[in-house]
């Protein structure tokens, strides 16, 4: 077992399950090329036919990969910066959902669009989205989120692996965090299966994403202040791990949730409205959100960052729960 | 043109046929009330569907659109199931869950019947690299409306098979019409198969009336993309007789005496008297028509005689594995 990067992480689950299975070919813009080092060397290995460049039509490789995989493929659709999934919003929503449904289960596919969140370096608005819980919103598309390396490498192998359309959302602000990635081939983490990251005993803290690592920052800092935070990473969103997030809350009492996305109907609202629902008797305070402003992204490096979560907001949020409420700015989190 | 051996030949009659007796029961039994939803129907141009399915193996792929109920027949889909999903029946070809719009018979190589607009083309493309990348010499061709020549998925589809030079043919039913809009009000060109020279992919114009002639150009664009040659766009000229739905509720549009025109040369009509004329008999013709009305008939009745899907039934086929039951649907 090596240490390896969220980025080599992608490069190998791909590289792996290409090997398994020939059934698996990636595509998207500049694959060969490759942009962003997660299918280094594949041209070699691979060959030009499963390793393909498409042309600029979002709507049209990802359209084709449906009907890849409904003839038996398992393609692997690269679509860069999640921004881009939007041209391509007919087939996702219509076809790639949808075709298992409408035909009545005659329909099998199995794919995976894979997009980074590419946020928090100065892209705008239009590059800077974190849009996955548009799509928790329409049945019939798994979701991942990973947070780490580890992670990333054993859920997207699961995803290849899945006979369902898997949507993949890579966190670019976890592209260079370091972990150690399992050689077994076989290795996998099951899709819809969450992961405590810390335990701890006074706050459950729910993250998603790129909102983990922070999450866990903030549990350090609190430990020394005696707050024990738990944190837990749902790791996907659909099918979503709704026991343990309710097993932490009942134990805690307390729940934050934690997202990158804008914060209206977020992954952070719809795992919030779930602990209302479901444990509010377990609840000693209101649960809170430590999400994105529903406002655009800028540009200037002088006003993007706040927006986004941060440890220091999920702290402002820990004191709120846990009454410390002199340490509070005046009002919000 | 050469022409098929007379058996083919009635083959052809005889899907059509069956189209032309299962739209008929299909309006009888909409205007009773009977089939909920919407109702597109695709009386007038059985030839086009019919003459294309006749010139793909059993084995090759088929993509159509929401005006769906003629490409399964044309492809040699049974009936029962076809008339059970008009009804919402879960013998229905999609268990109930698709309707009119949607009647894709995957057992036929169907890959879907897609109401959205457009939206098949770059499905088909990618079954045709699918075939590619199998490395079989199955075909994929894919059936829309001159409507769908203006979608985006349109040119994106067109230019990747073309680019990737994968075994599609492309059909385009040009009966003339999106909805209520004229063609010549929104493509600015006369012919839609001149599309295909922005792709640097060849294309033919053929008469969506005359079965034969369909059969011809999907034929000569089948063998090319067998043999590696890349797609084809093909433009057929047609007619729908109807509304595009048949509950839209108002005429919209005023056609005068266009449809008498068309109606004169009814595909049906046209074929009927070339098998005649090759020397078919009037007796093999009509044995063939009644079969067609028994056919439909006896799909009628399994139709009916069906059970509704079970409430649960909802919650399947969303994934591979059912999704868990709410709360207020467990008893």
């Amino acid at each position: 077992m090596a240490r390896g990067s969220y980025i080599e992480a992608i490069r190998q689950a791909q590289m792996e399950e290409m090997q398994r299975d020939e059934r698996v070919f990636i595509m998207g813009e500049d694959i060969v090329c490759n942009v962003f080092g997660t299918t280094t060397g594949f041209t070699e290995m691979f060959g030009k036919e499963r390793v393909r460049d498409t042309p600029i039509s979002e709507n049209g490789f990802i359209g084709a990969s449906a009907g890849a995989a409904m003839v038996g493929m398992r393609p692997i659709v690269d679509v860069t910066i999640s921004s881009f999934l939007y041209p391509a919003m007919d087939q996702i929503m219509s076809i790639i959902a949808k075709s298992r449904y409408i035909y009545g289960g005659q329909a099998r596919l199995p794919l995976v669009i894979r997009s980074c969140l590419f946020y928090g370096n100065s892209n705008a608005a239009q590059h800077s989205d974190r849009p996955y819980s548009m799509f928790m919103n329409m049945p019939g598309l798994k979701i991942i989120v990973p947070s780490d390396a580890r992670d990333m490498k054993g859920l997207l192998k699961a995803a290849i692996r899945d006979d369902d359309p898997v949507l993949c959302f890579e966190d670019s602000t976890c592209w260079s965090s370091k972990a150690d990635l399992p050689d077994d081939p076989d290795f996998i983490i099951p899709l819809g299966e969450g992961e405590v990251k810390r335990e701890g005993t006074d706050i459950s803290v729910i993250a998603v994403a790129g909102g983990v690592p922070i999450a866990l920052k903030a549990a350090q800092k609190l430990a020394a202040e005696g707050i024990s935070l738990e944190v837990i990473d749902p790791r996907t969103l659909v099918p979503l791990d709704r026991a343990m997030i309710l097993k932490s809350v009942r134990k805690t009492g307390r729940a934050i949730t934690v997202d990158p996305a804008h914060q209206t109907c977020s992954a952070a609202s719809e795992i919030s409205a779930l602990i209302a629902e479901q444990a509010f008797d377990a609840l000693r305070g209101p649960v809170l959100r430590v999400a994105t402003a529903d406002t655009h992204l800028p540009f200037s490096p002088a006003i993007e960052k706040a927006l986004y979560p941060s440890v220091d907001r999920i702290v402002a949020a820990a004191y709120r729960l846990v009454g410390a409420e002199h340490r509070l700015p005046a009002q919000g989190i | 043109m050469t022409h098929r051996p007379n058996d083919l030949g009635l083959e052809k009659y005889r899907r059509m046929m069956r189209i032309r007796e299962f739209e008929a029961v299909a309006e009888a039994i909409h205007a009773a009330g009977e089939v909920p939803g919407s109702l597109h129907t695709y009386t007038g141009q059985e030839a086009t569907g019919v003459g294309a399915c006749i010139a793909l193996r059993d084995d090759d792929y088929m993509v159509g659109n929401h005006r769906s109920h003629g490409h399964p027949i044309a492809k040699g889909a049974a009936l029962g199931p076809l008339m059970a999903e008009l009804l919402g029946k879960v013998t229905g070809v999609c268990k109930g869950k698709g309707g009119s719009m949607h009647l894709s018979d995957f057992s036929v190589g169907s890959l879907g019947e897609t109401s959205i607009v457009g939206s098949g083309i770059p499905v088909a493309a990618g079954a045709a690299l699918g075939a590619k990348l199998q490395g079989t010499d199955r075909v994929s061709l894919c059936f829309f409306g001159d409507g769908a020549t203006n979608e985006g998925a349109f040119h994106e589809g067109l230019n990747l098979a073309a680019v990737w030079s994968l075994p599609a043919i492309f059909l385009c039913e040009n009966n003339g019409y999106a909805v209520s809009t004229p063609v010549s009000q929104v493509v600015s060109i006369p012919d839609i198969a001149d599309r295909a020279k922005s792709y640097g992919m060849p294309s033919a114009i053929v008469d969506g009336q005359d079965v034969d002639a369909v059969e011809a150009a999907v034929a000569e664009a089948v063998a090319r993309a067998r043999a590696g040659g890349g797609p084809t766009l093909i433009e057929a000229k047609t007619y729908r007789y109807a509304e595009h739905a048949v509950n839209m509720g108002r005429v919209l549009r005023d056609r005068g005496t266009e449809v008498d025109a068309w109606r004169e040369r009814d595909p049906i009509t046209l074929y009927k008297a070339r098998l005649t004329a090759n020397g078919t008999s009037l007796e093999a013709i009509e044995t063939i028509e009644r079969e067609a009305k028994a056919d439909v008939e006896a799909a009628l009745a399994f139709a009916r005689a069906s059970d509704y899907p079970d409430q649960l039934a909802a919650f399947d086929d969303v994934f591979v594995d059912r999704l868990p039951i709410p709360h207020y649907l467990v008893n």
